[in-house]
């Protein structure tokens, strides 16, 4: 099993929740989070002071899947999710030692 | 005072209290998550400790007899001969009541400027000595004592409230010293929705403060009125456009700061100038603010919240403008005439002595009581709480709360 993460644009996440389900996904986390790439921060003016804000807010996206389907839900979710400009974000690719579905006890791929 | 002057009086007084709350929500936005409760609480002491300390002898030492020159007396001690059984069937008690709400604004507008390091304890003994000792006597100067005598102008209260607590606001950072960290450390506003709601509440507000200074439903309230209006638009706008030209964006914080700025400008004038007279008022205190508050990081003082580049200059512009602008004969109660007006330089003259005497004795005496009590109980909390934030240290509360809580005492 792979959990795929994905880190992307806030206003992306529904395009990208729909471009998922489309593809066979049917479950996923979602995680609001701060931080920066190569997009750097953005400036903020009070009073004619410039302050530089450092973290950017991004959507953290998780999703558990088998190992051939993995590969396919990561490039939807990267289709989805492109603007071409800086700061769409990551998608990485982890192996998983197990999985288990809390209601039932179905353990690893059943339990996707 | 009858009837009709007495309902607008009390409901003018109604509207100047809500200005400390609101004042409280502007400041509290600007200030970070973890010091709002901080500056909340300092702002809502005033409305604690000021009323009583007003009713057992501020007032009376404020303003009776009128005619004494420096200070009153404790004639009207306890609201002595005040009350529903004196002599005026209790309408006396409606300018108490006023200027009251004007006393526990006064010390509160300070708070902006020690925001995220004073003791709150420190705080809490500040408030009515600077009440007493400062605010007091400047007020008596000014109304019915020898700057008043002499014809300076200040009709509700550029002087003895925004002049005086804005340069008090200077002494105080000067003795509290520089928060950790600043300036190079950004302490963006945690929240402008709340700056913006405590403008309007300020705005508000602002109409009773000024309007309501005529003491009397009559038709300089109703002037009063409209210069609180316009003056506060054009300073909002001024603001604004200068930061359009100089920043490349209109901001929140830049509309509610010209809007405070003008509102503050138009105090001391706002029964005597009429016409166009608060618009032109109003665009230079907003254009000459958006400036002044940057002062602080090339002269190294940190005012944290600007009382000084908003209350203390706008405060002295509108109070500077009364001498070019007044029209006594729109007004017809024996004021000066302005420099437009022809009325020569005689009163511009008379309104930069009121606030050059206001200047250096508020500022002298904030000075001392700030050092007394650095001396004494110490004026700044520890590091540790600097850092970690005054509302739990302080309050042993939290402005946003994420976590649950087990009830462990009670």
């Amino acid at each position: 099993m792979k959990l795929i993460t994905a880190v992307i644009k806030p206003f992306k996440l529904d395009e990208v929740k729909e471009a998922l389900k489309s593809a066979g996904v049917n479950g996923m986390t979602v995680t609001e989070v701060q931080g920066f790439g190569r997009q750097s921060g953005h400036t903020e003016v009070y009073r004619g002071a410039e302050y530089t804000v450092d973290f950017v807010p991004k959507i953290k996206v998780e999703i558990l899947a088998d190992d051939g389907a993995a590969a396919g839900i990561a490039d939807a979710l990267a289709g989805a999710a492109r603007t071409e400009k800086i700061g769409d974000g990551k998608i990485w690719i982890t192996d998983v030692g197990s999985v288990q579905r809390i209601r039932t006890g179905e353990r690893d791929t059943d339990a996707i | 005072m009858d009837t009709g002057d007495a309902a607008w009086v009390l409901t003018s007084a109604a509207l100047v209290l809500f200005m400390t709350p609101g004042l409280a929500l502007f400041y509290g936005g600007m200030d970070r998550t973890r010091n709002v409760l901080n500056m909340l609480m300092m702002n809502f002491w005033c409305l604690l400790i000021v009323p009583v300390v007003w009713a057992i002898g501020g007032f009376s030492l404020a303003q009776v007899p009128f005619e004494n020159d420096f200070i009153g007396n404790f004639d009207a001690a306890f609201l002595r001969g005040f009350g529903i059984l004196g002599e005026d069937g209790g309408f006396g008690l409606a300018g108490i009541i006023f200027l009251g709400m004007f006393a526990v604004i006064t010390p509160a507008l300070i708070s902006g400027a020690v925001a995220d390091r004073m003791k709150f304890s420190a705080w809490a003994i500040f408030v009515p000595l600077w009440l007493m000792l400062v605010f007091v006597p400047v007020f008596k100067w000014i109304y019915g004592g020898w700057l008043g005598q002499r014809g300076s102008l200040d009709f509700a209260g550029g002087t003895a409230i925004h002049v005086n607590a804005g340069i008090a606001a200077l002494a105080a950072v000067l003795v509290l010293g520089k928060r950790k960290g600043w300036p190079s450390e950004g302490h963006p506003p945690h929240s402008m929705p709340l700056v913006m709601i405590g403008t309007g509440i300020l705005w508000f507000g602002w109409f009773g403060f000024n309007a309501g200074s005529a003491l009397a439903a009559n038709g300089t309230a109703v002037q009063a009125f409209m210069n609180t209006f316009l003056a506060a638009a054009a300073a909002g706008l001024a603001w604004a456009l200068v930061e359009r030209v100089r920043d490349g964006h209109i901001t929140n914080l830049g509309a509610a700061s010209g809007i405070v700025a003008g509102l503050v400008a138009i105090t001391p004038g706002a029964g005597f100038v009429a016409g166009m007279a608060p618009i032109w008022i109003g665009l230079a205190a907003g254009v000459i603010c958006s400036f002044a508050v940057g002062l602080k990081t090339k002269a190294g003082y940190d005012d944290a919240l600007d009382v000084v580049g908003v209350h203390f200059v706008g405060g002295l512009v509108g109070s500077l403008a009364i001498g070019l602008f007044s029209q006594p004969d729109f007004f017809g109660n024996g004021v000066m005439a302005g420099v437009f007006h022809d009325g020569g330089w005689k009163l511009l003259g008379e309104q930069a002595l009121a606030n050059g005497a206001t200047i250096v004795y508020s500022f002298i005496v904030t000075g001392l009581i700030m050092l007394a009590l650095k001396a004494t109980i110490g004026v700044r909390v520890s590091e540790e709480t600097e850092s970690s934030g005054l509302d739990l240290a302080e309050h042993a509360e939290t402005a946003y709360s994420t976590g649950s809580a087990s009830l462990t005492g009670h």
